[in-house]
């Protein structure tokens, strides 16, 4: 539904040149719920403004359903800029209008009758949980309220695509949540292909398909939310993984940790398993086997994506042919990492 | 004080209030759409034009720059040939409304320049055109910064139209001068000090509750 292909987009900053987006190429299936996420200043605002042109690319195709954005003319991509909605994380609403009225506005601007209006808008208070604040000012409303707005706003004019840029990174966690499963919900009833840039794993555990993440400008891992999840393939995809399930470094925890082995060390490893059944009776089957005891340094469970996922970080204690065949074993069922080495 | 001077009272506060009222109306008229022009043709704006804002950003600074006894006087052709007469209250019109059009024009800008950028996204992501950013975002986003940047306009043009005096334009200004202060009639100066000042408070009271009224951001 949205095609990127060797996007560019250079800004010019005191006789410098810096590529914010560098040569990205990136698909986003119709009807899923895309994420791409990455440290501030990765550029990640910069392309999803290139995805409705508010910023024109330095070069590249940006195809949206089909049609290749940058060789429109101004009107031309007017009227496509109505199929993309969008959403900000400062909400960008109109102070002087009510919520009724700033959910109006795209019709408004689109020329639709008051009849036309009325008809899109109610629904959308409906959908939104609105219905109540319709003659509200947005002064009057919370951050979550402001959001639901804006979404609504952005659906008026009956998008097929929506983009969301750091749509929930001004709203404390109990909002996020609220806003997330109403972004799911209309991905999922209205068939709303949905395009989000976040520095939150949060947001691409919770409802995102698939996952890219950006550095300096490029797209440098692209994985669904699962597979990236347990097999991340990069330092900073494995970083947001281990700051998504809060997990601390072994260093932390045990003083005698060491990257190498060394005389008398034991294996620290990392296990990351899908469905919550599977590793306690292989860790307890494998302890029998190979006659090794384990230690737990870590554990926490996470629904990704609608699925259960483990991760654990245990410490393995036996003698050294044991433990490489217990590592062997568990290989053949979960994913499995050495962390590192303690005493 | 005597009936006469009653009656001088008033026909200065008249000419007061409708050199202030008229000139500033048509500084408004003129003095926005000038200032909305200043800021969507500044570099990186809507209609971007770098030689036009510079052109009329000079045009603006010089035209503000020049005291208003001097343009007073130096526009006596201009006025002769809007409206047929240099000396007069409705000839004062033409200086003072020529005065304050780049005045509102500035505060317009500065009104606007208050909308937050991200408005003017949120509009161009819905296919908003130029035209229907300014009619229907920044405007009416501006809306209370408009109606204050009003209210001091007039309250300026009350104080300017003091000098309408020096062309016959008359007002309170001038019958302080010549009553109160050429004929040293302390009571009359006075009246049209109280005067005055009842018609600032005035101003901007209303001024005040418009803005009130039509500001959302609280």
């Amino acid at each position: 539904m949205i095609e990127l292909k060797n996007l560019t987009k250079v800004f010019r900053a005191g006789g410098k040149e810096v590529a914010a987006v560098d040569s990205v190429d990136l698909q986003v299936p119709e009807g899923s719920i895309y994420g791409v996420i990455g440290s501030s200043g990765a550029g990640k605002s910069t392309l999803i403004r290139c995805v409705n042109l508010l910023e024109r690319p330095t070069s590249g195709e940006v195809k949206v359903d089909g049609q290749d954005l940058t060789q429109l003319s101004e009107a031309e991509l007017r009227q496509a800029r109505h199929n993309i909605g969008m959403i900000f994380q400062h909400f960008n609403l109109l102070s002087s209008r009510t919520v009724y009225e700033n959910i109006a506005l795209p019709l408004e601007l689109a020329g639709a009758n008051r009849k036309a209006i009325d008809e899109a808008v109610t629904p959308l208070l409906e959908l939104t949980g609105l219905k109540d604040k319709r003659d509200n000012y947005p002064s009057q409303l919370s951050g979550g309220q402001k959001q639901r707005v804006a979404i609504a706003r952005a659906l008026a004019s009956k998008p097929k695509v929506l983009l969301c840029d750091e749509a929930t990174s001004a709203l404390d966690p109990k909002t996020t949540r609220s806003i997330l499963a109403l972004l799911k919900d209309i991905n999922r009833e209205l068939k709303i292909t949905v395009l989000i840039i976040t520095h939150e794993m949060d947001v691409v555990k919770t409802i995102c398909d698939r996952v890219a993440i950006m550095s300096y400008g490029k797209l440098i891992e692209e994985n669904d939310v699962e597979s990236f999840f347990l097999n991340p393939q990069t330092e900073l995809a494995r970083e947001f993984v281990r700051d998504a399930i809060n997990e601390k470094p072994v260093s932390e925890l045990e003083d005698s940790f060491q990257p190498e082995p060394f005389a008398g060390s034991r294996p620290v490893i990392r296990i990351t398993f899908v469905g919550q059944k599977v590793a306690q009776p292989l860790i307890t089957q494998a302890a029998r086997k190979f006659e090794v005891d384990f230690n737990i340094l870590q554990a926490d469970i996470e629904a990704v994506h609608g699925n259960t996922m483990g991760f654990l970080m245990v410490e393995v204690a036996g003698k050294d042919d044991q433990i490489e065949e217990t590592l062997n074993y568990l290989k053949e069922h979960v994913q499995v990492e050495v962390a590192g080495y303690v005493s | 004080m005597s009936a006469d001077s009653w009656l001088l009272l008033g026909k200065a506060l008249w000419e007061t209030i409708y050199m202030t009222m008229v000139s500033g109306g048509l500084s408004f008229l003129f003095g926005i759409p000038l200032g909305v022009l200043l800021y969507v043709t500044r570099p990186g704006r809507i209609k971007e034009n770098a030689a036009l804002n510079s052109v009329l950003g000079a045009i603006v600074n010089a035209a503000r720059s020049v005291p208003f006894i001097i343009l007073l006087v130096a526009i006596i052709p201009l006025t002769r040939l809007l409206v047929g007469t240099s000396i007069g209250t409705t000839a004062a019109i033409v200086p003072l409304t020529l005065a304050a059009i780049p005045f509102v024009a500035r505060i317009a800008e500065g009104a606007i320049n208050e909308v937050p950028g991200g408005l003017v996204e949120a509009a161009q992501a819905m296919g908003a055109t130029p035209v229907q950013i300014v009619s229907r975002v920044l405007l009416p986003e501006a809306r209370a910064g408009l109606i204050n940047g009003m209210t001091i306009t007039l309250v300026t043009l009350v104080s300017y139209s003091a000098m309408a005096g020096a062309i016959g334009g008359g007002g309170l200004g001038d019958l302080g001068i010549r009553y109160g202060y050429q004929r040293f009639d302390g009571v009359i100066m006075l009246a049209t000090v109280v005067v005055l000042i009842v018609l600032v408070q005035l101003i901007q009271s209303v001024g005040d509750r418009l803005q009130n009224h039509y500001d959302r951001s609280r």
